[in-house]
């Protein structure tokens, strides 16, 4: 299986990954990735659990908010607004990393990341 | 059976015939049969997504529940859309980029080693039996509900048209029924809640105290409790629901039908909106089930409540939309078990004979014949299991195969992506903790030991308090997998770079 690996690794020779994975470009990539999707990944959890705890162990979201329509129904409608959100905010966002991914492949890869063979 | 049913409930089989003659033609290598040769758009793909993802569990579960329980059943709603911010924020491009046709090929572009793609291939089998069992089994009762025939009859029915799809049709048919029924779907969706609406003068908060009066639990209805008593066991199920979605195979397959990661990001967008809208509006088939069809109603039809929205379409449409109705629930359930039997039979043709058997050397053609013979074995199979197992309980199976994915493939995913130290140990004890801890934990819970005959599978004490394990058996995937990886001294970082740079970029170099 190590023999069949390394024939694998001959042929991909070409890219220095690793190279690539220091560029400055690459780490800043890596960075503004991690800054924008950490935060909303653990937001939209807390989010998301905040609610099944609340109407575990408390009960003021049964206070009502409009008429008949409790605190508990908003904040479950909340949910949906949350992920629609969340979703348009991050393609927006995702649009800027693939400009970037595309500049890496263009001047990392294709230019200089290749190895002269 | 009366006429309008039976010309309904044909037609949409004519329809989706049609469909796969077509699809059959164009399925002509390996990459058509299981990935529609990567070449649907977003929307396409965000609607086969929504069309894989909206199960009957879903349409007519869900709505029962919601007659059944009030706020409770709204639960499963909400966790099953927002596990498409996890699929949408850490698993699609990543999985999309790093992927050729399943899930054990995205992890061996980090770790080529055989063991772990077949720990895949095993925790994809098992996921897939537990939830076509469910929804073979859902779909035999159903039909015979509502067409009055045998549930042998409509177990075979239902199994014979899924494997026609799959077997000649490939991934493109079963895309294009899958997004003819999303639409179909969420038409007869939108049509109920009008009507539902309609009879509350288009005022919601009219709807909500209408509703209060109209069920005997009172004000107890719109308050959370009314099922759900246990916390620990609420927020268990509430983490099988929003961590299983990015795990389930039929769901990641739907990954590799797309291009690129850009296009696999705007067809997430779109299931999110269809199957955000579609959760939305289950509240006002259940409020209106609650209201004009009744408790002792829906009751007497089937007590899981399944009958719910079927029932409500005959009180405020008639018989047209009932037969419409049952005509689409038809549709929705041989679209999801067409997706499932499609990512088993991949998990066996491509994973366990292409790239263990025959190492990776198998021709196009040879995998072809074995593509389709494991989708005709897959569909053999469970449809002789869910014809033993008509007795099982659907709600259990769905939300095991969930507990099972968020435990056996969601950890290993993750740290073959975000993390560098992970190795092939790790990535071996991380699926294998992830599956045996559910299972096992699922096995002496209080879903398979009951104190009173008849409630669950055996008669005796559960040793484990909770129905679905999701709160332990996760963190024991994640935990395996960490374990596993301190445990081990190997350790790639040049593979990781090539990993973290493919994943992140899209680069591809052959």
């Amino acid at each position: 299986m190590e023999s069949h690996y390394d024939k694998q690794r001959t042929f991909r020779q070409g890219v220095d990954y690793v190279k690539v994975e220091n560029s400055s470009s690459f780490q800043r990539l890596m960075y503004e990735r991690k800054k924008f999707i950490l935060p909303l990944t653990i937001f939209f959890l807390v989010f998301y659990f905040i609610l099944p705890i609340l109407t575990s162990y408390t009960t003021f979201l049964n206070t009502p908010a409009f008429g008949d329509i409790s605190w508990v129904w908003i904040f479950a409608f909340s949910q949906f607004i949350m992920t629609w959100v969340l979703s348009t905010i991050y393609v927006k966002k995702a649009a800027s990393f693939d400009e970037q991914a595309e500049q890496i492949i263009r001047e990392q890869i294709d230019d200089k990341g290749r190895d002269a063979i | 059976m009366d006429a309008t049913v039976v010309i309904l409930f044909l037609s949409i089989v004519l329809l989706t015939l049609v469909i796969t003659y077509f699809a059959a033609k164009r399925t002509q290598t390996t990459g058509d049969f299981y990935t529609a040769g990567g070449g649907l758009t977003g929307w396409q793909n965000g609607l086969a997504i929504a069309g894989d993802y909206l199960s009957a569990a879903s349409f007519l579960g869900i709505a029962g529940a919601i007659a059944l329980h009030g706020f409770d059943g709204f639960f499963y709603s909400i966790g099953f859309l927002i596990a498409y911010l996890v699929v949408l924020l850490l698993v699609a491009e990543p999985l999309r980029n790093l992927g050729k046709y399943t899930l054990a090929d995205m992890i061996n572009a980090r770790f080529d080693a055989k063991k772990i793609r077949g720990v895949a291939a095993l925790s994809t089998i098992t996921i897939v039996l537990f939830y076509m069992i469910a929804q073979l089994v859902g779909a035999g009762a159903l039909i015979q509900l509502l067409f009055g025939i045998d549930y042998w009859i409509a177990v075979l029915i239902v199994g014979i048209m899924m494997t026609i799809y799959v077997l000649f049709g490939g991934m493109i048919a079963t895309s294009w029924v899958q997004i003819t029924k999303a639409v179909l779907l969420m038409a007869g969706m939108v049509i109920i809640s009008f009507l539902v609406l309609l009879k509350f003068n288009f005022n919601i908060s009219t709807m909500f105290t209408e509703v209060k009066s109209a069920t005997g639990h009172g004000a107890d209805f719109l308050k959370p409790g009314l099922k759900y008593t246990d916390p620990l066991g609420t927020i268990s199920l509430m983490i099988a629901l929003v961590l299983g979605t990015s795990g389930l195979p039929h769901i990641l397959m739907r990954f590799f039908t797309v291009k690129d990661a850009k296009t696999a990001r705007s067809s997430v967008i779109t299931a999110t909106w269809t199957i955000g809208v579609f959760y939305i509006l289950t509240l006002f088939l259940g409020f209106g089930a609650a209201a004009f069809v009744g408790e002792r109603n829906i009751l007497a039809a089937n007590p899981g409540g399944n009958m719910a929205a079927p029932l409500l379409a005959e009180v405020i449409g008639g018989d047209i939309l009932f037969a419409f109705i049952s005509a689409v629930a038809f549709a929705t359930i041989l679209a999801v078990v067409a997706g499932l039997v499609l990512s088993g039979a991949s998990a066996f043709a491509h994973d366990l004979y292409g790239q263990i058997l025959k190492r990776g050397e198998a021709t196009d053609k040879q995998q072809m014949l074995a593509a389709r013979y494991a989708a005709l074995s897959v569909s053999v199979f469970s449809i002789l299991l869910a014809l033993f197992a008509q007795t099982l309980n659907v709600a259990f199976l769905v939300s095991l195969a969930f507990c099972i994915a968020a435990s056996a493939n969601l950890p290993v995913i993750l740290y073959t992506v975000y993390w560098k130290r992970f190795n092939t140990t790790g990535a071996i004890t991380a699926m294998l903790c992830g599956l045996a801890s559910a299972l096992i934990l699922v096995s002496i819970s209080p879903s398979v030991f009951s104190p009173n005959e008849g409630e669950a599978l055996f008669v005796g004490n559960p040793l484990f308090p909770l129905d679905n394990p999701a709160l332990i058996s996760v963190p024991l995937g994640f935990l395996g997998g960490y374990i596993g990886t301190i445990l081990s001294k190997e350790h790639d970082a040049t593979r990781y770079a090539e990993v973290k740079v493919k994943a992140n970029t899209g680069y591809r170099d052959s």
